[in-house]
């Protein structure tokens, strides 16, 4: 009990943080940029929406900054966060923001479970064929991976398959000129819009969990208790998955919970280089037009996403191990 | 986690992309006095150059870029910036990879684009591991109050997403040169190096050559500086390494998005006017492949190094083959 009151003070106390760097940065910075632009659009806004913004970014206000500070928070905490100034003038931010989730938890959603689960296999296997032609090159190959900027795996998916290939489509989260419905031709072409992306995603995420399951497994391939369980006999895909994969794989599953919290925020170069019209597209979208509001609630939607994983994982890591109860 | 940042690999991610230095086990602090574990340590890694495959490719890599970096006039004559050429050339032997659809040669952007990137590197490097050092050892070595609170800042730091973190700062900076992007990054992204700093400090905390040190009545400092940090060199090696992979992946994808300085020269504002200017489809494919493939280089060449020493901490890791080698070697 005691862990999991800690876990959750932490988890508040990093999502003040949060709060404080959104309302903290823009007036750390020379001549508080958010400054000039708002009042530049101002005009097109409604009064209430411009109160929100006067709070958030310390403009045109008598209120002094601790007066400011609490009413930002008290505008976060019932989810006003003003109008987008650029992006689409006069629309909520709140609105604008709920019509992109569903494309990235879409997108990024199932590509994350689909990256867990064949990564965590495909390190079982070659932990368990260790020295193997198969095991002794994955290592390099998955580093090389790893530090492969997503962005640009991303532009050379679309140089081959929708340039030179002209297979896939790579713009777009589906043919605007379809009318959006629940029927087959609308599905299809939506998840043929999605298969670059995801691809791009998969390829660069997978390592990772290859890497971890296969490293921990190794080390779990040492114990005594799988020398136990080969003199017993036991058949091979018994000790490989009952045996050494069970108890290894609780670093990829907390991991997994964690990476969950990921997906809002955790594609934004992918979603821009394809235009996929998710959160990351819409964030880069705000930052090219200074669309402050928007920037700020969406960095507060995409930081608050991952707190949240990362309290789940804890709680459940202290539930699948009792041994991190204790620890700190 | 990933760096990935993305660039693309979000570097926040839990499970860092490089599995930095686990070189805990290094059987570096015992021996002795600290300065003599140091040049050990250094001189164990020079072997460990040499005889690992991985560490000798990534030192090839990381000495092949430097030597660019330093002298990129000598490989390339043209000015990077000069809109001189006829626009859009393709590959030829005056211009070894064409010109962009401005009218620069490319070749000489690639070459000369190497120099920032490697700064932003090795500023990024060097600054946010000894940040993470002295708040690691610090937290480690003053314990108590001093210890929880600097835990605090390390662990809030740690889980808060990096890279949308910097695209907000870039986003009010409007246009953030080399030493700002330097400094940006190096600020945020120190924590999960401080981390494994920590642990590693906390371990020595009650060796025996520091409770001599304390007896002998030397200063805090001293003691910091003389006997607790010689002791970590391997580690640091790592979290630099580590450091230095994460800025040039995140630094790459914030001038991608055009939040550096495009006057600059380097790879990412490469990518980011060759992506502006559909590089792909006016038949320029090399503007954004040999930049991404420079990258990518420079990156593996960080990751494999940093790989090799983990492996040369974690014996478990490596592979068999050379395992048996070490084996045979003993035996003689």
């Amino acid at each position: 009990m005691r862990f999991v009151l800690r876990r959750v003070a932490f988890f508040l106390l990093t999502l003040w943080v949060a709060l404080t760097l959104n309302f903290a940065l823009p007036r750390m910075m020379p001549g508080n940029p958010a400054l000039a632009i708002i009042g530049k659009f101002k005009s097109g806004i409604s009064p209430q929406a411009v109160k929100v913004l006067e709070a958030q970014f310390g403009i045109e206000t008598h209120q002094n900054i601790v007066a400011q500070y609490f009413s930002y928070l008290g505008n976060v905490a019932t989810l006003r966060f003003g109008t987008s100034l650029t992006t689409q003038p006069g629309a909520s931010v709140g609105r604008i923001v709920l019509d992109a989730i569903p494309w990235t938890l879409g997108l990024v959603g199932v590509t994350t479970v689909l990256a867990f689960i064949l990564g965590t296999g495909i390190g079982i296997v070659a932990a368990w064929r260790r020295g193997g032609r198969l095991d002794g090159l994955m290592p390099p190959i998955f580093v090389i991976m790893t530090v492969i900027p997503y962005f640009w795996i991303g532009l050379v998916l679309i140089l081959v398959f929708g340039v030179k290939l002209k297979l896939l489509p790579y713009f777009f989260t589906y043919n605007f000129s379809m009318t959006p419905g629940f029927n087959l031709a609308f599905i299809g072409n939506v998840a043929e819009h999605a298969i670059l992306p995801a691809f791009t995603l998969l390829i660069t995420t997978i390592g990772i969990w290859i890497l971890t399951m296969r490293n921990t497994m190794i080390t779990t391939l040492a114990e005594d208790y799988v020398r136990m369980a080969r003199a017993k006999g036991l058949p091979n895909h018994r000790i490989m998955l009952d045996y050494a994969a069970r108890n290894a794989i609780l670093p990829n599953l907390t991991g997994f919970a964690m990476s969950l919290g990921f997906v809002v925020g955790g594609a934004i170069l992918i979603e821009e280089v394809f235009n996929y019209q998710g959160v990351g597209y819409l964030l880069l979208q705000a930052v090219g037009n200074d669309d402050y509001p928007l920037m700020q609630a969406l960095f507060l939607l995409i930081t608050v996403a991952v707190l949240l994983a990362i309290l789940i994982s804890d709680l459940v890591t202290a539930v699948l191990d009792p041994r991190t109860r204790g620890a700190t | 986690m990933a760096i990935d940042t993305g660039t693309g690999t979000e570097p926040s991610e839990p499970t860092a992309a490089i599995p930095a230095g686990q070189l805990q086990g290094l059987p570096l602090a015992g021996a002795g006095g600290g300065g003599i574990a140091g040049a050990r340590s250094l001189r164990r890694m020079g072997r460990a150059i040499t005889s690992n495959r991985k560490a000798t490719v990534g030192t090839a890599l990381l000495v092949l870029f430097i030597l660019v970096g330093l002298f990129p006039g000598v490989i390339a004559h043209d000015n990077p910036q000069a809109e001189i050429y006829p626009r859009s050339l393709s590959p030829s032997a005056q211009h070894w990879l064409g010109t962009t659809s401005f009218g620069q040669d490319m070749f000489a952007q690639v070459v000369w684009g190497t120099r920032p990137v490697l700064l932003i590197a090795f500023g990024v490097g060097i600054l946010a591991t000894v940040v993470a050092m002295l708040i690691g050892v610090a937290a480690a070595y003053l314990g108590g109050t001093w210890d929880g609170v600097l835990n605090v800042i390390t662990d809030v730091l740690l889980v808060i997403p990096l890279f949308p973190l910097l695209i907000i700062i870039g986003s009010y900076l409007h246009g953030a040169g080399t030493a700002v992007m330097i400094a940006v990054i190096a600020a945020t992204s120190w924590s999960y190096t401080a981390r494994q700093l920590r642990s590693q400090a906390l371990s020595l905390r009650n060796r025996d050559f520091l409770n001599a040190a304390k007896v002998r009545g030397e200063r805090p400092l001293y003691i910091i500086c003389v006997e607790i940090i010689p002791t970590m060199t391997s580690l640091l090696v790592a979290a630099f390494l580590t450091n230095a992979l994460y800025a040039v992946l995140f630094s790459s994808s914030l001038q991608f998005i055009g939040l550096g300085n495009p006057s600059v020269t380097s790879w990412g504002t490469m990518l980011y006017w060759a992506e502006n200017n559909e590089a792909f489809q006016t038949g320029l494919p090399l503007w954004i492949i040999v930049p991404g493939l420079c990258i990518v280089a420079l990156g593996a060449g960080f990751a494999l190094l940093n790989y090799a020493f983990d492996e040369i901490g974690n014996p478990a890791l490596r592979p068999v083959r050379s395992m048996r080698r070490a084996r045979v070697q003993r035996a003689r």
